[in-house]
């Protein structure tokens, strides 16, 4: 009888560790499955002399510079499909800093180099949905289609990127000079070798440089962080381009630098017409640069709006939680809130909504599907069920101001 | 947090007025001075020097926080090293419950690394990845015998519950771990050796802003339990103002303003303290602030500014500052700084 309990005993240790480990078999299957899933996104991409009807669309509203409309970008791993941005749609409207914020892989990196068409390749894929790039011709881009020659001419000329690590995103074997004309030799086949050396040096000038000639014969490494990040903006503004994208361009730099790089991004914005997607995890940065904020959290949006909207009126519960677990200046709380627990996994994410297990305020319609997003405001919509009572009493007092007009 | 108002800063720069050390100071720097050589002449002896600590001096009471702010390069991580001698002293004293720090034996101070601890910055580098969770909490407290082998298990439980790990990860490896998990092995580790001070070196500023919160929590909840003293090194400085009772302001090595909290953030003095206070982004977004922006980067320590060392970037720089040096003076009780815009005699 004892023995047969251990053997039960064994088997049932089998099972368990079953349920959280993935057999050879499934990782082979899952691995075969994905390549032929990214060979066809590929032989898409990868084909030569398309048509531009293909490609060209139009855009919702010509007063935006983005639109993304119902974007999937997932990474195919032998693990399984990682659905690191997973349906968001929003809109970059021309001269505006759009805001983009959450934690630490909820998919805010991703959602931009989409739009550049920089993910790691083969494995991170767009699926599915439209980007829609208003360029300076007026032509209509729906980037997500756009095969790979044509979008090397719209990257860097058309949009362009400042990187989080300053420290990394220069190449260390060349001087900055040469890293800085490379991009108009690039973008502008005709130029001569010293009118791109005069407008990298006017380059320097404008993101406020000191001696930008003797910057332009020095290497990366004999450069502070703060110069640094002033050379990635420089690159980015060489060939005026109608969108910056700027991820996290701040994190690894001192508060005091940082408050002269986003006192710089501020005024470029001015200066070159175009708009800034600015993405960072630090809501203080985001309050004080962006007219508009999105809110991310696991690879969908949960919350977008202007940015008063957001910071005065915050109604998901983990915008709630963000704001209020930051140890803000002139507070005197005696503890800080949290939100317990942590993201979760991006493989085989929950039916329900993904916030439903860290949320405070769950009730029983949590346990349905993941919510729909609401609109509360023109301007501002949430993902949440708690919403939906707002939403219903605005609605309310219109048609009752509607009524009372009539 | 404690929030007692009689906590103060005691100063030590001038060694004739020397307040009489009480029982209650747990760890008394005195002007505390760490070179690091940088080259030599031809008979192999060191001519220049990086400055990264020149002449610092705090105490710090027991139960207290002494938060240090300043600019990468200004010598607080440095400052955090030698008091634990994991960098020699050049020069100066630090005492640490009437042990000297700089002059006890190699042995002494194995004796005396259980009380003080400390918790690095980036949590990913500072775990072992051959070892389990269960390994690298438990390996200080065998080597330093605190408790018998056969209650080691049940010991390092104990103290993975205190800083809310669960039983289960004792045997897990740190790859498996998030940023926030592998923090808390951190505290987890320094809080295994009953420790009295711990000096945690940006023990935040890799995690994201929720599970920051959770980590700040967590501190202030062991410090309560313990009693436990911290010197808590940051550049971010709201997290500062939030767990310090006292603060200290450092520029390039030496310090420019020293005091409490209210002091530091309600009476500011030092034109630096005042820039680094407004560069700080508050998140709300009808408040526009009137922002001190400071020009250029932090000079060199190698080769250090003339006079007071912030004159090139200050914005109310006078004629004084480029040649005479700011004395560190108390204008209050307990507020120190070192700017010619107070009167210095």
């Amino acid at each position: 009888m004892k023995l047969f309990d251990n053997l039960q005993k064994k088997i049932d240790k089998k099972k368990s560790i079953q349920k959280h480990y993935i057999s050879k078999e499934q990782i082979k299957q899952t691995a075969k499955e994905n390549s032929r899933i990214i060979k066809e996104l590929e032989k898409q991409n990868n084909r030569k002399n398309v048509p531009e009807e293909e490609y060209l669309t139009k855009m919702r509203d010509s007063n935006n510079v983005v639109e993304f409309d119902d974007l999937h970008a997932y990474f195919f791993t032998d693990a399984g499909i990682v659905k690191a941005v997973d349906g968001v749609s929003f809109d970059i409207p021309k001269k505006s800093i759009v805001g983009v914020v959450g934690e630490s892989g909820c998919g805010k990196s991703v959602t931009s180099l989409a739009l550049m068409k920089l993910m790691q390749k083969p494995q991170g894929q767009i699926f599915s949905g439209e980007i829609r790039y208003n360029a300076k011709d007026g032509k209509a881009y729906n980037i997500s289609k756009v095969p790979r020659e044509d979008m090397n001419k719209i990257r860097g000329k058309e949009m362009s990127m400042i990187f989080q690590e300053p420290m990394t995103s220069l190449n260390p074997v060349f001087r900055i000079g040469d890293q800085l004309d490379e991009i108009l030799f690039l973008h502008f086949p005709g130029i001569t070798p010293e009118e791109a050396k005069e407008k990298s040096i006017t380059m320097l000038k404008t993101v406020g440089m000191a001696m930008p000639e003797s910057v332009y014969s020095r290497y990366p490494h004999e450069l502070s962080g703060g110069m640094r990040q002033r050379v990635m903006i420089a690159m980015a503004l060489s060939c005026d381009p109608n969108l910056i994208i700027a991820d996290e361009p701040t994190t690894a730099l001192d508060v005091t630098i940082q408050a002269q790089i986003l006192d710089l991004l501020r005024s470029i914005k001015n200066d070159i017409n175009g708009s800034i997607m600015l993405i960072t995890h630090d809501l203080g940065v985001i309050a004080e640069m962006a007219d508009y904020v999105v809110v991310m959290y696991a690879g969908r949006i949960i919350e977008k709006g202007t940015a008063r909207e957001i910071y005065k009126n915050p109604q998901h519960p983990y915008t709630v939680g963000l704001q209020k677990s930051i140890p803000a200046l002139n507070l005197n709380d005696e503890k800080l809130y949290t939100i317990p627990g942590t993201v979760p996994n991006p493989i085989n994410m929950p039916n329900y909504c993904y916030f439903r297990d860290r949320c405070n305020k769950r009730f029983g319609k949590c346990d349905g599907e993941y919510p729909a997003t609401i609109q509360i405001s023109p301007t501002h919509s949430v993902a949440c069920y708690l919403a939906e009572e707002i939403a219903a009493e605005l609605a309310k007092s219109k048609d009752g101001e509607k009524n009372a007009k009539k | 947090m404690p929030k007692n108002k009689l906590n103060q800063v005691t100063n030590t720069v001038d060694q004739d007025n020397l307040a009489p050390v009480e029982k209650d100071d747990i760890l008394i720097v005195k002007n505390v001075k760490k070179y690091f050589p940088l080259g030599s002449n031809w008979f192999k002896k060191t001519t220049s020097f990086v400055k990264a600590v020149d002449d610092v001096s705090f105490t710090i009471k027991r139960g207290n926080t002494l938060g240090v702010v300043g600019e990468s390069g200004c010598g607080k991580t440095t400052l955090g090293r030698t008091i634990l001698r994991l960098h020699s002293i050049t020069d100066g004293s630090i005492e640490y419950d009437g042990n000297d720090i700089r002059t006890i034996s190699k042995r002494e101070m194995t004796k005396l690394r259980p009380k003080i601890q400390i918790i690095f910055q980036d949590p990913y580098s500072s775990l072992s990845p051959r070892m389990t969770i269960g390994e690298i909490i438990g390996e200080a407290v065998r080597e330093h015998k605190l408790v018998p082998l056969t209650e080691h298990r049940d010991y390092i439980l104990d103290v993975m519950k205190s800083c809310g790990l669960p039983p289960y990860y004792y045997s897990r490896y740190p790859h498996e771990f998030s940023g926030g998990q592998r923090q808390r092995i951190c505290i987890a580790r320094a809080l295994a050796l009953k420790p009295d001070l711990i000096v945690c070196d940006e023990p935040v500023s890799a995690l994201d802003v929720s599970i920051q919160a959770q980590i700040i929590n967590l501190l202030v909840d062991l410090q309560k339990k313990f009693g436990l003293t911290y010197i808590f090194i940051s550049h971010d400085l709201s997290v500062v103002e939030y767990i310090s009772t006292e603060i200290m302001v450092m520029y390039l090595g030496s310090v420019v303003e020293q005091g409490t909290k209210e002091q530091i953030f309600r009476k500011t003095m030092h034109p630096y303290s005042k820039a680094l206070l407004s560069a700080v982004p508050v998140p709300d977004p009808d408040v526009k602030k009137n922002r001190i922006i400071l020009t250029g980067d932090i000079p060199s320590p190698a080769n250090p500014p003339k006079g007071c060392k912030f004159h090139t970037r200050c914005s109310e720089c006078m004629e004084i500052c480029k040649s005479v040096v700011p004395k560190l003076k108390e204008y209050e009780k307990g507020h120190f700084v070192a700017c010619h815009l107070y009167p210095q005699d």
